[in-house]
C-alpha cells in the first residue's frame, strides 16, 4: 500500500509517455449534418469547426437523407424562430442531450448569420466567446501570490485527504484486529506477565503508528516529484496543479495526531470489547464521522466561508480529512489551524489517560462486554 | 517465620496480606503465603476460590488493593518480571507464527537477545521431542503440543519462580510424565514452582508444600506431610489371609475391594495391631498406616466451608 500508491500514479504517467509516442494525434471525425430554413437568411457559416452543415428545402427531403444515412441529423429553423429562438432537432439516436460539439456548431451557425454584415468578423468571433476568465490572486503588496487558488490547487488535498483518512482508519483497524486476536487467543495474558499494560498499549500504538506514518511520508515525499513529472508529461491542466502552502507539513502533522486519536480509542475498544467484530463495529461509529467531511466538499467548494467548517476543523474526529479539504479551497485562519491542534492534542491525552485505566482491568475479561455503568466506574476508580 | 512457612532463608516469592476486591466482593482476602527457592509448592483451592487472582498479582499482572509481593527479596517491578515464568490458566499463542518464531518472540520480551533465545529454544525443543515440529504454524500443531511449546516459553529466560496454572489440563499421560520430569529438574536446578490444579494427585507426588484457598482466604498452609499427618484417622489398611477375629484395641472394621480397614482407638498404636496379628499366625500381605488423600482433605476441608 505504501509504495503502490505512487507506483500507480508513475505508471499512469508512463503509460501516457508511451501511448503517446506511439500513437498519431488523434483527427477528430467530420459531422454532416443538415437543415431546413424556413425563416430564411440562413446561407453561409456552413462549415463551424468539425461540423459541416448542408441545407434542405423540405424537412421531407431532410428526413430521407438523415435515414438514408447521408446525414447524422438536421435541424428546423420555424418562420417564426427570431421571436421564439425555438430551432427543432430531429436524430435517429437516443441522448439525453445533444452534444456538446453539435450544438455549439448550431449556435455559432445562427449567431454568425444573424450578426452576418452587422458587425465586424472579429465581434462575431466575441460574440460567440465573450469570456475567458483569467483570475490572479495578489498578496496584501499587491504582488503576485506564489499559490493561486481554482481546481488545479484543490486536486492534491482532495485526493490526499481520502489517502491520509484510509491510512489512519487502515492502521488503527490493524491495531484493533492484532488487540482483538490476542485477547480472542488469550495471548495477552502471557504479554502482560512480560510488560507493564502501559508498555503494551504505548509500544502497539507506536508501532504500528510509525508504520503508518512510513507510508504517508513515502506519499507526501512522492506527491512532488509525480506533480513535476506529470506536469511535463500532461502539460494542460495538470501543470496548473499545485501543493497548497503548509500542505507537506500539515499532512504530516494531521496524519500523526490523527492516527494517535483513533489508535488510542481503537486500544480503549479492543480492551472493552468481547471480540474483534464487536470492537470493529464500535470503532466503525468513529471511523464513519472521520470521512463526514468528504460527504461535504461539494458545499464546502460553494459555500466555503460557511462556520460548519470551522467547527468541522476544530471538532478532533474530523480534523484531520477536514483540514486537508480546505487547504485546496481556501485559507485556513492560523488561529483555527491551532485550536484543532490543541484540541486534537488534548484529545488524545484525555482519551489515552481513560484507555489506560479500563485497558489493564478490561484485557483479561474474555468473552464479555462490561456495562457503561462498570466502565465509568474504571474512569473514576483508575 | 509463622507455621507452614518456607525453611529456606532465600525465599523466590513472598506474598504479605494481599486483598482484591471487584465490585465490594473480595476475590483475596488478606492472603500470606511464601515459597522458598528448591521447592514445587502447590496452590489449590475449590473454583473461584481465588487461585488465578492471586498468581496474577504474584505476575503484576493486576495490583492488589492492598499488600504487596516481593521477589527474590525485592518489591515486584517490571524489573523482577523477567525472573518470573508464567504458564496462565487460560492459553494462547498467535495462531499464524511457527513455534519457534513464538518461542523466540515471547522470548524477546523477556529481555533475551535472538540468538541466545533461538540457541536455547532449540535445546528445549529436543529436550521436548519437539525439535521436528518448530517450523510448524501453531495451528497445525495439537493442544498438547502447543502446551508445552508455552511451558517452554515460561521457562526459556531461566526464571527464578516458575508459576504453572493447571499445567496438566489438556495433556495426554506422555506429556503429563514429560513435564513432571522438567518440574523436578527445575526444582533441582534450586528454581522454585508454584503449582496451581485441581489434579491433587498430582501435587501429593510433586509438592513439597501447599496452600489451600478457599474464598480468597488461606485455610490449610504448610508442609504436605504435616498437613497429612494432621488429618490422619488413625486407621490400618490390612490385605490378609484367614479370619482377622477380635484384636484389642480396634474399636471399628470396613471391608474395602481388596483390602480391609481397622479403626484403632487413641490408646493403640499401629505397631501394637501388628504384633497382635502376627502373633496370631496370620498370613499379611499388606499392612498400611491409613493416611488421608489430599483429595480427602479437599473435600474435607472445602465442603466444610461450603455447608
Amino acid at each position: 500500500m505504501t509504495l503502490i500508491v505512487p507506483l500507480v500514479a508513475l505508471l499512469a504517467i508512463g503509460v501516457f509517455q508511451l501511448i503517446s509516442g506511439i500513437a498519431e494525434p488523434p483527427v477528430a471525425e467530420e459531422v454532416t449534418i443538415g437543415y431546413v430554413d424556413k425563416s430564411g437568411g440562413f446561407e453561409g457559416y456552413t462549415q463551424q469547426d468539425k461540423v459541416n452543415l448542408v441545407r434542405f428545402d423540405t424537412q421531407d427531403d431532410a428526413t430521407e437523407a438523415l435515414v438514408e444515412g447521408d446525414i447524422k441529423e438536421y435541424f428546423v429553423i420555424p418562420p417564426d424562430y427570431i421571436s421564439t429562438g425555438v430551432v427543432s432537432r430531429y436524430t435517429l439516436e437516443k441522448q439525453l442531450e445533444a452534444p456538446a460539439e453539435i450544438a455549439t456548431a448550431i449556435r455559432n451557425f445562427l449567431l454568425s448569420n444573424l450578426l452576418a454584415g452587422k458587425v465586424p468578423a472579429a465581434t462575431v468571433d466575441r460574440v460567440e466567446a465573450p469570456l475567458n476568465l483569467v483570475t490572479t490572486r495578489l498578496t496584501e503588496t499587491g504582488a503576485i501570490a506564489p499559490e493561486q487558488g481554482g481546481f488545479g490547487n484543490f486536486i492534491i488535498p482532495v485526493v490526499f485527504s481520502l489517502l491520509l483518512s484510509l491510512s489512519i482508519v487502515f492502521s488503527s483497524t490493524y491495531l484493533l484486529q492484532g488487540l482483538g486476536e490476542e485477547k480472542e487467543n488469550r495471548l495477552i495474558e502471557i504479554l502482560l506477565s512480560s510488560v507493564s499494560a502501559r508498555q503494551l498499549l504505548t509500544g502497539k500504538v507506536f508501532g504500528i503508528g510509525a508504520a503508518g506514518l512510513a507510508q504517508v511520508v513515502v506519499w507526501v515525499i512522492s506527491v512532488p516529484i509525480l506533480l513535476s513529472l506529470a506536469s511535463s508529461t500532461f502539460g494542460g491542466f495538470i501543470s496548473t496543479i499545485q501543493l497548497p502552502a503548509n500542505f507537506l507539513v500539515l499532512a504530516v502533522v494531521y496524519f500523526i495526531l490523527g492516527y494517535l486519536l483513533f489508535a488510542v480509542l481503537s486500544a480503549g475498544i479492543g480492551a472493552i470489547s468481547s471480540n474483534t467484530r464487536e470492537g470493529q463495529q464500535l470503532i466503525a461509529i468513529f471511523t464513519l464521522s472521520l470521512f463526514v467531511p468528504l460527504w461535504f466538499m461539494s458545499l464546502l467548494m460553494l459555500f466555503p466561508n460557511n462556520p460548519i467548517w470551522v467547527v468541522l476543523t476544530i471538532f478532533p474526529i474530523t480534523a484531520p480529512v477536514e483540514v486537508m479539504i480546505r487547504l485546496g479551497v481556501s485559507d485556513i485562519p492560523a488561529w483555527q489551524l491551532a485550536a484543532s491542534i490543541a484540541v486534537l492534542v488534548l484529545s488524545i491525552i484525555g482519551i489515552l489517560l481513560l484507555t489506560i485505566k479500563v485497558f489493564r482491568t478490561y484485557l483479561l475479561m474474555y468473552g464479555k462486554r462490561p456495562k457503561l455503568g462498570e466502565i465509568i466506574r474504571s474512569f473514576r476508580s483508575g | 517465620m509463622g507455621i507452614g512457612e518456607a525453611a529456606s532463608t532465600m525465599l523466590a516469592a513472598e506474598v504479605n496480606h494481599i486483598v482484591k476486591s471487584y465490585a465490594d466482593k473480595a476475590v483475596v482476602n488478606d492472603l500470606s503465603f511464601s515459597v522458598a527457592q528448591g521447592e514445587i509448592f502447590g496452590l489449590i483451592g475449590p473454583n473461584g476460590a481465588g487461585k488465578t487472582t492471586t498468581i496474577r498479582m504474584m505476575m503484576d499482572i493486576i495490583k492488589p488493593d492492598s499488600g504487596d509481593v516481593t521477589i527474590l527479596g525485592e518489591k515486584l517491578s517490571e524489573a523482577s518480571k523477567n525472573k518470573l515464568g508464567y504458564l496462565p490458566e487460560e492459553r494462547g499463542l498467535y495462531r499464524k507464527l511457527t513455534a519457534i518464531d513464538s518461542i523466540i518472540y515471547l522470548a524477546s520480551l523477556k529481555g533475551m537477545d535472538r540468538h541466545s533465545a533461538e540457541e536455547k529454544a532449540n535445546e528445549l525443543l529436543n529436550q521436548t521431542g519437539m525439535l521436528p515440529h518448530k517450523k510448524k504454524k501453531i495451528e497445525e500443531l495439537s493442544t498438547g503440543m502447543r502446551q508445552v511449546i508455552q511451558f517452554l516459553i515460561a521457562i526459556i529466560h531461566d526464571p527464578e519462580l516458575v508459576i504453572l496454572d493447571e499445567p496438566f489440563s489438556g495433556l495426554d499421560p506422555v506429556n503429563t510424565e514429560l513435564l513432571k520430569r522438567m518440574f523436578v529438574d527445575l526444582r533441582n536446578q534450586g528454581k522454585a514452582i508454584i503449582l496451581s490444579t485441581h489434579r491433587m494427585n498430582e501435587v501429593e507426588e510433586l509438592c513439597d508444600r501447599i496452600l489451600m484457598i478457599d474464598n480468597g482466604r488461606a485455610v490449610l498452609y504448610g508442609n504436605l506431610t504435616e498437613i497429612k499427618s494432621r488429618y490422619q484417622n488413625n486407621s490400618v489398611l490390612l490385605d490378609l489371609k484367614g479370619e482377622l477375629g477380635e484384636v484389642p484395641g480396634v474399636t471399628g472394621k470396613r471391608t474395602r475391594k481388596g483390602y480391609t480397614e481397622l479403626m484403632v482407638d487413641g490408646k493403640t498404636t499401629p505397631q501394637q495391631v501388628l504384633a497382635h496379628l502376627v502373633s496370631r499366625g496370620i498370613v499379611i500381605n499388606r499392612f498400611e498406616v491409613a493416611t488421608p488423600s489430599l483429595n480427602e482433605i479437599f473435600l474435607k476441608v472445602v465442603g466444610k466451608n461450603h455447608e
